[in-house]
């Protein structure tokens, strides 16, 4: 099996973004890091020629998620204890995830022979997501939109 | 309407632009070193020394009296009195200078000359790449004949002329 | 009608690819790709250049003034002495700057900008990067610059730059989503995410004068109009400029750099201004495509960088006209005047099409689009109460 010179390089880079999210001390190059680990996610899905599924996570994840991290870690205080020590907790429940991962992928049973699936055009994703999953997609929207309003109560500014 | 304003603002600034291009009256930039504007006759800048006739040495009116120097606020003025051979004081200046680059332009020197000899120059281009030597004028550099004064400020040199001329006349009435 | 002149460009890359004839296929596909990269960069940095002279003296003849002209003929070389004296400045880091992402910041910037002029067609079969999702891509990339102007903003270790960062931030997230719903309807028309596919549908005349641009209909051009504006917050022009507020904030994220770096994050704005032009051009006013039938003997890309010229011009324009908003205005605009018109649009895009795109589709889709337009200037010009404002948590 040869998983090809792309895969390699990717594959790198990802597990060291992630790496370096989770040793470094610095919370901003922490969140950085992960932002490089999620490049790499979304060039692995480029790889595996799923387009859109990989420019949504950039949008989502790089756009969105790690956005919200910074800018969480902007309006907080600067570090209050920045320990050298390993935080044996995140530890743990790494390798309790880990493991789960590692298990259920050993005892998943992988094609051989994996066919071709049909590439998964945006077209395909519009079609199946306004067919076979247009309830499940209506009551995210309208828990979406519940949440919305929300925050605009919350923020509202009161009559005074 | 949201949005009306900022139409009628636009609007404003097309016909700014579009204008400057067709009425050259619009625009008020005075491209300087080819046109410039011309210099009002109270302008002033540096001083300078007035002398009369032809020859900077002889023609000078300072008579290093030194009430300049001891009047400058900023102290830029620097002035040895001339001697003859016998070391006797002659009524002109061997060393005059000033620093421009401490000069305020204040004209007091001016104000308290008794003899008319230090006016204020118009010459307003005098950068230089010399941060020290340049800017230290010396006498040779600082005497200018009367006419160059009559041409900077016309009017200000003929009442200085006539007031000349009568002290002038006075003292020879009154000579003999 | 596709004559010489219009394909020059992809004619002139396929005769150099032909020298490679016999190559690996992967050599040859990289060489594609360089070429096609170098021919946007070489492009774009003209015109950069190009623009920020052209800039200059638009401003200064609004203001009645006659702008640079020392260098070269009508101050045309002007960018060459800027480029040298940029060139040529010391390049300071502070002290207690965050070296390494303080680096990172000007290519973190500069690189999606890039990436995003890539998926744009600037003529008939001149996409230099034509992937199926095109206007995803632009903005899966696009959302990078926030990372780079916090990257910039916090690494610089000043409080002007992190308060520039986090205006920067605060209206580049809030501007996304009207940015995105008002694509929303050119993709729903077209079925399509693919830049080359919507300028298609953008194809043909009505009575050979009349082009088939989505900029006229009523939903098209309301969505124009929003779509521009966003625009003008994303890539933080005047009046949406305060991230760099000089007034206030220096230069925003930017106080920090000198020198090259400097010139990196001017280059970024500008490049980011023409990416989000040129995606305009292509989802509105028909990408390449002739105005008329008549004028389509004139080579594609010209009409693709006269309007993009155009559009960059009203840019200009209105960077000479309107002062700074603060922070409030901007929101306000966008969650309560920006927000629902793009719905709005999304709506009438819909009625438009459900018509058959016919004469009573379009009175419709202007009824819907103008009905809620005249409500919100209703709602928001009677609710301008004047009033002292009050300052809830700065006592």
């Amino acid at each position: 099996m040869n998983p090809g010179i792309p895969f390699i390089l990717i594959a790198a880079l990802t597990l060291s973004g992630a790496l370096a999210a989770a040793i470094l001390p610095n919370l901003v190059h922490a969140a950085l890091s992960l932002v490089l680990a999620f490049v790499g996610l979304a060039a692995f899905y480029f790889l595996l020629g799923a387009e859109f599924i990989g420019l949504v996570q950039v949008i989502v994840y790089i756009g969105a998620v790690a956005v919200l991290i910074v800018f969480t870690i902007l309006l907080t205080r600067p570090a209050v204890a920045q320990r050298g020590d390993l935080n044996w907790g995140g530890v743990l429940v790494a390798i309790a995830v880990m493991s789960g991962l590692l298990w259920a992928l050993a005892r998943t049973a992988l094609p051989a022979n994996a066919t071709a699936a049909a590439p998964m055009t945006v077209m395909r994703v519009g079609q199946t997501l306004m067919g076979d999953y247009v309830w499940p997609l209506q009551t995210v929207g309208i828990v979406l939109t519940a949440a919305l309003i929300g925050a605009v109560v919350l923020v509202m500014e009161e009559d005074r | 309407m949201i949005g009306a304003g900022i139409i009628r603002g636009m609007a404003v600034t097309a016909r700014n632009l579009i204008g400057s291009y067709f009425e050259p009256e619009r625009l008020t930039t005075v491209q300087y070193p080819e046109e410039r504007d011309k210099i009002a006759e109270n302008y002033r800048n540096f001083p300078f020394l007035v002398y009369d006739g032809d020859d900077p040495e002889t023609g000078l009116r300072c008579t290093s009296c030194k009430i300049c120097e001891k009047e400058c606020p900023p102290q830029v003025i620097f002035i040895i009195q001339d001697r003859d051979e016998k070391g006797k004081p002659l009524k002109r200046p061997k060393v005059f200078d000033i620093d421009t680059s401490a000069c305020m332009s204040c004209q007091i020197c001016v104000e308290v000359c008794p003899f008319e000899s230090i006016k204020m120059d118009k010459a307003f281009e005098v950068s230089n790449r010399d941060r020290f030597g340049a800017l230290v004028l010396h006498k040779s550099g600082l005497a200018k004949a009367n006419a160059y004064y009559h041409q900077i400020r016309p009017s200000e040199a003929d009442a200085v002329d006539a007031a000349l001329a009568e002290a002038a006349a006075r003292k020879k009435a009154k000579a003999p | 009608m596709i004559t010489t002149a219009d394909q020059i460009f992809v004619l002139a890359k396929h005769a150099a690819l032909s020298l490679l004839h016999g190559a690996p296929f992967w050599v040859v596909e990289t060489a594609s790709c360089l070429i096609n990269l170098c021919a946007v960069l070489a492009v774009f940095l003209t015109l950069f250049a190009l623009i920020s002279v052209l800039e200059r003296k638009i401003l200064a003849r609004i203001q009645n003034r006659y702008g640079p002209n020392r260098v070269g003929p009508c101050g045309l070389f002007q960018p060459v002495a800027d480029g040298i004296k940029m060139l040529t400045k010391e390049d300071i880091v502070p002290r207690d700057a965050d070296k390494v992402i303080h680096f990172l910041a000007p290519v973190a910037m500069v690189a999606p900008a890039i990436l995003a002029l890539g998926v744009i067609p600037y003529g008939r079969n001149m996409t230099p990067f034509s992937i199926d999702g095109g206007v995803l891509f632009f903005f899966a990339v696009g959302s990078a610059t926030e990372l780079a102007v916090f990257m910039a903003g916090w690494s610089s270790n000043n409080k002007y730059s992190m308060l520039g960062a986090m205006r920067a931030i605060a209206q580049m997230v809030s501007y996304e989503l009207p940015l995105i719903l008002t694509v929303l309807p050119v993709v729903m028309i077209t079925g399509s995410l693919s830049p080359d596919r919507i300028v298609d549908a953008q194809a043909g005349y009505l009575l050979g004068a009349i082009p088939h641009w989505f900029v006229l209909t009523p939903w098209g051009a309301a969505a124009f109009l929003l779509f521009f504006t966003a625009s003008l917050v994303e890539s933080n022009r005047t009046p949406f400029d305060l991230p760099e507020g000089e007034s206030e904030l220096v230069a925003g994220h930017m106080t920090e750099y000198s020198g090259f770096k400097y010139a990196t994050f001017f280059m970024a704005e500008y490049f980011g201004m023409f990416a989000v032009s040129g995606l305009a051009v292509t989802l509105f006013l028909g990408g390449w495509r002739a105005p008329m039938a008549f004028l389509t003997f004139i080579p594609s890309w010209i009409w693709f960088f006269l309007k993009l010229a155009t559009l960059l011009f009203t840019f200009i324009w209105i960077r000479g006209t309107l002062p700074r908003v603060r922070i409030d205005q901007v929101m306000r605009l966008a969650w309560i005047f920006m927000l629902p018109m793009a719905f709005a649009c999304i709506i009438a895009a819909a009625v438009w099409h459900y018509y058959q795109r016919g004469a009573i589709g379009w009175m419709a889709a202007l009824l819907i689009v103008g009905a809620v337009y005249a409500g919100l200037s209703q709602i928001l010009e009677t609710r301008r109460k004047l009033s002292v404002r009050t300052y809830r948590f700065a006592e």
